[in-house]
């Protein structure tokens, strides 16, 4: 059994009397523990996939299978319950949280929702989180804002894994990051994947990326499957033409000389 | 090699509440006249302070020391005449309820004195080449009407309009995805050679700047850690930080950081 399922997933919007089908018979599954990346160029769907897989937006038609239930049909506390293994990180991390918050407030509210730890126990498991992410614990009363944005992704991890996550949508997670922070925090995504068997849907449009950390990719155009299959296979010969393009179009770094390491 | 213009011990300071906040620190560096040099560089490096200080942008309440010579230029350079600038986000330089094809056309009578029927006919000519579609049409349309890669054609036919001799790109290509990026790169490169523009390429992507640089300017904390040709810096850098940033760029070859083992199904 799949951890999660589409299948026929169809979304349209309406725009100026148009309508617009933002993602048009989708389906696809992911396995425990494995990193399925959508890509793509802008309006191509991706974003749209993985809001409906939040149930952040409904589908017009087609099915979500999610820990073998029925992820449409749940409702109320049920619903709630089982958000919370389903997590998500965004590209701007600034946007996600409330600005004036603490660190700690960030993360002291999904171990209340969920009901993970007692109002005495959650400090602990505070710190026990940024230490988890490779953040110092002294790091917890200061706002959000005032932290560096490589730190802030990483409250932004803490957060999805505080619930214990058996799928976290990576929503262009990397993006806005430095070269040199977005490599660190792709290796700790891998290490949480390795130690803890979370799933990823990893949305990129930076195919040098997907073909670094994903195990399997969806290359999506105008709403529909272009072609999917084995990341580094896929990459490293397109077949459908939105490949070729995407490929074609990445910038190359060409060293004649490179560090082994 | 005639320097179009050079700076001398740039240093520039920001007021942020009662602290004073150093963005470049003794910068010297020489843009040479028709070519492209890329300037790269993570957040906080002073990349941008560095663009906005050569097109005379900088916050009046920034204090300015050293010096820019226009040698190449022979006057002090006005922004829009002598320089075009480009920034990241198009709408933002765009006035959003006037027509595209109005707002070339004033910096073409602006700068250049035409009439308005000739300032339009030169916006009909830069739409096309940027290639817009239907350029014909377009000089009516507003930003809001375009996608995100033709607004940004639409501003830099407005940064060119006047004919600058320095294209200044600030992260030009960066909101936009891969596929759109390439097509900007590509008309930038393009118009540079065809008016014989000299190019300054802000970026934070080394790969981007080496495919469309000839030299390469790294910068870091404000200052300017080396600077070289782009084969000089891509394949043998001096500085511990630009093997750094040549590192961890992660493309199409690199090697995945993904065991390979699969997942435990």
């Amino acid at each position: 059994m799949s951890l999660l399922a589409v299948s026929n997933l169809t979304r349209r919007y309406r725009r100026g009397g148009k309508t617009v089908v933002a993602v048009d018979d989708v389906s696809f599954h992911i396995e425990p523990g494995e990193t399925l990346a959508l890509a793509g160029p802008s309006g191509s769907g991706k974003s749209t996939i993985a809001r409906l897989v939040l149930r952040l937006i409904e589908p017009d038609a087609g099915a979500i299978e999610f820990e073998g239930d029925d992820f449409l049909a749940l409702r109320g506390a049920t619903l709630r319950a089982r958000r919370a293994r389903l997590q998500m990180v965004f590209q701007d991390p600034l946007a996600a949280f409330n600005p004036r918050a603490t660190v700690a407030r960030v993360l002291d509210d999904p171990l209340r929702i969920h009901d993970i730890a007692s109002r005495t126990e959650r400090p602990r498991r505070i710190a026990a989180l940024l230490e988890r992410v490779g953040l110092a614990a002294d790091l917890a009363p200061r706002a959000i804002h005032e932290i560096s944005g490589g730190q802030r992704q990483r409250v932004a991890i803490a957060r999805a894994i505080a619930t214990s996550p058996s799928l976290i949508v990576l929503d262009e997670a990397v993006s806005a990051l430095d070269v040199s922070v977005r490599r660190q925090i792709l290796d700790l995504l891998l290490d949480l994947q390795r130690q803890e068997r979370i799933a990823y849907l990893f949305i990129s449009h930076d195919l040098g990326v997907v073909r670094a950390v994903a195990h399997r990719v969806i290359l999506l155009d105008a709403g529909r499957i272009a072609e999917s299959g084995d990341a580094r296979a896929v990459i490293d010969a397109p077949q459908s033409t939105i490949g070729k393009a995407l490929v074609a179009a990445a910038p190359r770094l060409k060293r004649t000389t490179q560090d082994a390491s | 090699m005639i320097a179009l213009a050079s700076i001398r011990d740039l240093t520039v300071t920001y007021r942020r509440g009662g602290d004073a906040v150093a963005a470049l620190s003794n910068i010297s560096l020489d843009i040479v006249a028709g070519e492209r040099l890329a300037v790269i560089g993570e957040s906080g490096s002073g990349k941008s302070t560095l663009a906005l200080a050569i097109a005379g942008l900088l916050p009046a309440s920034s204090a300015v020391g050293g010096r820019i010579e226009w040698s190449g230029l022979g006057r002090i350079p006005l922004l829009g005449r002598d320089i075009g600038f480009v920034f990241q986000d198009p709408s933002a330089s765009l006035d959003p309820v006037m027509t595209i094809g109005k707002q070339i056309a004033e910096v073409a009578r602006t700068h250049l004195g035409l009439t308005w029927s000739q300032a339009d006919a030169r916006a009909k000519t830069l739409l096309e080449r940027v290639r817009l579609p239907d350029p014909d049409s377009a000089v009516h349309a507003f930003p809001h009407q375009l996608s995100g890669g033709q607004t940004q054609r639409v501003a830099i036919a407005a940064a060119i309009a006047a004919g600058p001799k320095l294209l200044i790109a600030d992260e030009a290509t960066s909101a936009l995805d891969t596929i759109v990026q390439a097509q900007i790169v590509a008309l930038i490169r393009q118009l540079v050679a065809e008016d014989g523009m000299t190019l300054l390429f802000i970026s934070h992507d080394i790969a981007l700047a080496a495919e469309l640089a000839e030299r390469i300017a790294v910068f870091r904390h404000g200052q300017l850690v080396e600077r070289g040709t782009t084969a000089g810096i891509v394949d043998a850098p001096t500085q511990a930080y630009t093997r750094t940033l040549l590192d961890a760029h992660i493309g199409l070859d690199s090697a995945p950081l993904l065991n390979r083992a699969g997942p435990a199904v």
